[in-house]
């Protein structure tokens, strides 16, 4: 497989698996997201709701009381005697040990006359026989009036109930400091954003807000209508995200609205957001980075397993290669066999000739002679061809007995050691001692060292060096013998040509292209492999590993 | 000294009758057949010191007549002529009582050399 196959692969690997795996995380993370965030914003809802109903009901509470107080008193009390100023001051001084917010008290008669008064102010004789709240206190039996700063310069409130004794009716009316509906609605006001104040129907603040009316609520409830229970309105606006809570007072027209910050409120789902949101993208880059390393693994041991295939195909066609070449070597070998005897017989029988008297004195005798020879020397020339072509062909089974690799290789160098010599030609070995002896063929073997090296040899020409390394290699049980020249090397495009049978760099008539070939063949009947390590321009390598143990079969 | 008689066996006729040629003409009396059967037929009719005997023939193989005449003629001596991958089959031929065996092609002087040595052979027997 190309390089760019292999690429396409991993991409597609490491797309499908970090799909799979992510596609889950991000739905899992969006869902419980997404669930809590409801959950949350529903329980703040929920809060909101119940702070506002409580503190509505405490205000509602607060005016019940007055109220109250004020009916006690007129019921209590016959207006014989609250008419007197003296007897209403001492009245007023005793409500107010219970509660501070009463500041004065009065008594008004059917016809609106501020008939008695104690208080700070001087309202003794003012009539209010034309006001509205005149009317309505009359009709209802009880009024409450909104919040106003009035001429006592501080906000405050009138509460007045009206009592009937016999056929006449009047009026008690006290005023009320608004402070403690300022303070009660004051401690709602939470965080640094929350506020809180009531409103009348017209929408007039009744109580202090901290930030005031925001447009946006504004914009949302126009001029509201009443409604009961609380209610809850988000809104947002350039300035940011408010949630109201509101809630119709029973006692007056008042609305209690408490404004939250959901940035502030939300806080935590913030928080789990981020926190959400910081696991799910570590789980991606983990998910991710898992995913490239596996797949790299897996596509080196794909690239891995796709070489050693191709080494495998390439060894098991030179093998097939090799074995068919055999039979045909062998075949041709017999058929060119006969011929050359017949040739070599004819010769034989021209040289008995040319003994003859009278062709000895033949002025072409010389001639003659000189090509019985030429004909002889070219047919030795030829059995020597064949008889290495069957030497190929013949597959011998190698003998199986203890060798001492290192002792065969100096044995063979012993043979060349004059060639290496008279050529100025070093030879250096490095032979690991106390090398295990291996099962294997003596002379086999050392029909391949020689080969290998009068190749060497004759690579290097004059003047070089040859080294020879064995080594054993306890871990993949294998032995090797490396036989390096400092020869030219072996041109790349002939380099898986130099083991095939009749492939020679040789002269005509130097080579017949065998020796690599029958070396091969010989190593494979070992159990062994024979490869080239070429470094160009540095000579090349012979590298021969054999089996420790030897393989069965 | 008598001229020692010899027969040829080869079925490659050109060979043969070179052969045939050359040995006569160094001495001895050579006569050429083409197969097996001829060779037996020969030796019941002809006295014979040396058998040169191809292995590899058509019809019956050299080892088959060897073993004939090794028991219809137990006084001449047999030498197997073997291809290069035959070796064994002349090792054979040694174990059937041949007296040698060469490789072809042979040189003449060589087979000459052998012929005289199982000449004088089947004399010190008769």
């Amino acid at each position: 497989m190309e390089n760019n196959q292999f690429r396409k692969l991993g991409a597609k690997i490491t797309g499908l698996t970090v799909g799979f795996s992510v596609i889950p995380l991000l739905l899992l993370g969006i869902t419980i997201y997404y669930q809590f965030s409801k959950t949350y914003t529903a329980k703040i809802t929920e809060n909101l709701a119940t702070l506002v109903t409580n503190k509505a009901r405490a205000l509602d509470l607060f005016l019940d009381e007055r109220i109250a107080q004020l009916r006690i008193i007129a019921g209590t009390q016959p207006y014989a005697k609250v008419s007197q100023a003296e007897h209403l001051e001492d009245i007023l001084r005793i409500i107010r040990q219970g509660s501070e917010s009463f500041i004065d008290l009065g008594v008004i008669d059917q016809q609106g006359n501020h008939v008695a008064y104690c208080g700070p102010y001087n309202l003794q004789g003012i009539n209010y026989k034309n006001e509205k709240w005149f009317h309505e206190v009359m009709a209802r039996g009880v009024y409450v009036s909104d919040v106003f700063m009035g001429f006592r310069k501080f906000p405050h409130l009138i509460i007045a109930v009206m009592y009937r004794e016999g056929n006449t009716s009047w009026i008690l009316r006290a005023t009320i400091d608004s402070g403690v509906f300022e303070s009660l609605v004051r401690s709602i006001q939470q965080g640094t954003h929350g506020d809180a104040y009531l409103v009348n129907a017209a929408m007039q603040f009744q109580t202090t807000p901290r930030f005031g009316l925001t447009s946006s609520l504004k914009d949302h409830l126009g001029t509201p209508s009443r409604f009961s229970g609380p209610r809850i309105i988000a809104t947002s606006s350039p300035s940011g995200d408010s949630l109201f809570g509101l809630q119709w007072l029973q006692r007056k027209d008042w609305m209690l609205i408490v404004r939250e910050d959901p940035k502030e409120e939300l806080s935590p789902l913030l928080r789990t957001q981020h926190y959400v949101l910081a696991t799910g993208l570590a789980g991606m880059l983990i998910i991710l980075m898992g995913t490239l390393i596996l797949t790299r693994l897996m596509i080196r041991q794909l690239m891995r397993a796709e070489q050693e295939k191709a080494l495998l195909d390439e060894s098991l066609l030179q093998s097939s290669k090799m074995a068919a070449l055999g039979k045909m070597a062998a075949g041709v070998a017999h058929e060119v066999n006969n011929p050359l005897a017949v040739i070599k017989e004819k010769a034989g029988w021209i040289r008995d000739l040319l003994e003859e008297e009278d062709v000895k004195n033949s002025e072409n005798f010389q001639e003659f002679r000189d090509s019985v020879d030429k004909i002889e020397t070219h047919v030795d020339r030829a059995k020597k061809v064949v008889h290495r072509l069957l030497g190929f062909a013949r597959r011998m089974e190698p003998l199986r007995e203890k060798v001492d690799v290192n002792a065969v290789l100096e044995q063979t160098l012993s043979f060349l050691e004059n060639e290496a010599k008279y050529r100025n030609i070093s030879i250096t070995t490095s032979m690991q001692q106390n090398l295990p002896r291996i099962l294997s063929d003596t002379s086999q073997l050392q029909q391949v060292f020689l080969n290998i090296l009068n190749n060497a040899i004759d690579a290097i020409g004059k003047g070089g060096d040859i080294s020879i390394s064995t080594q054993a290699d306890l871990r993949t049980k294998e032995l090797h013998v490396t036989i390096t020249d400092s020869g030219p090397g072996i041109p790349r495009d002939i380099e898986k040509k130099i083991f095939d049978p009749f492939f020679t760099t040789k002269q005509v008539g130097k080579g017949t292209g065998l020796g690599l070939a029958i070396s091969y063949s010989i190593i494979d009947k070992l159990g062994g492999t024979l490869r080239l390590e070429n470094a160009r321009n540095k000579g090349a390598s012979f590298i021969i590993t054999l089996p420790l143990t030897p393989q069965e079969g | 000294m008598d001229a020692i008689r010899v027969l040829i066996v080869d079925d490659e006729p050109d060979l043969l009758e070179t052969m045939v040629k050359r040995l006569n003409r160094r001495g001895l009396e050579v006569t050429g057949v083409d197969n097996g059967e001829k060779c037996l037929e020969y030796l019941r009719t002809n006295k014979t010191d040396v058998v040169v005997l191809d292995v590899k023939m058509p019809g019956r193989d050299g080892l088959e007549i060897l073993e004939e005449i090794r028991k219809m003629h137990p006084f001449v001596q047999v030498l197997m002529l073997t291809g290069h991958a035959s070796v064994r089959s002349g090792e054979r031929g040694m174990a059937l009582g041949a007296f040698d065996y060469m490789m072809k092609p042979v040189s003449i002087d060589e087979l000459l050399e052998k012929i005289r040595q199982a000449w004088i052979k089947t004399r010190s027997r008769s």
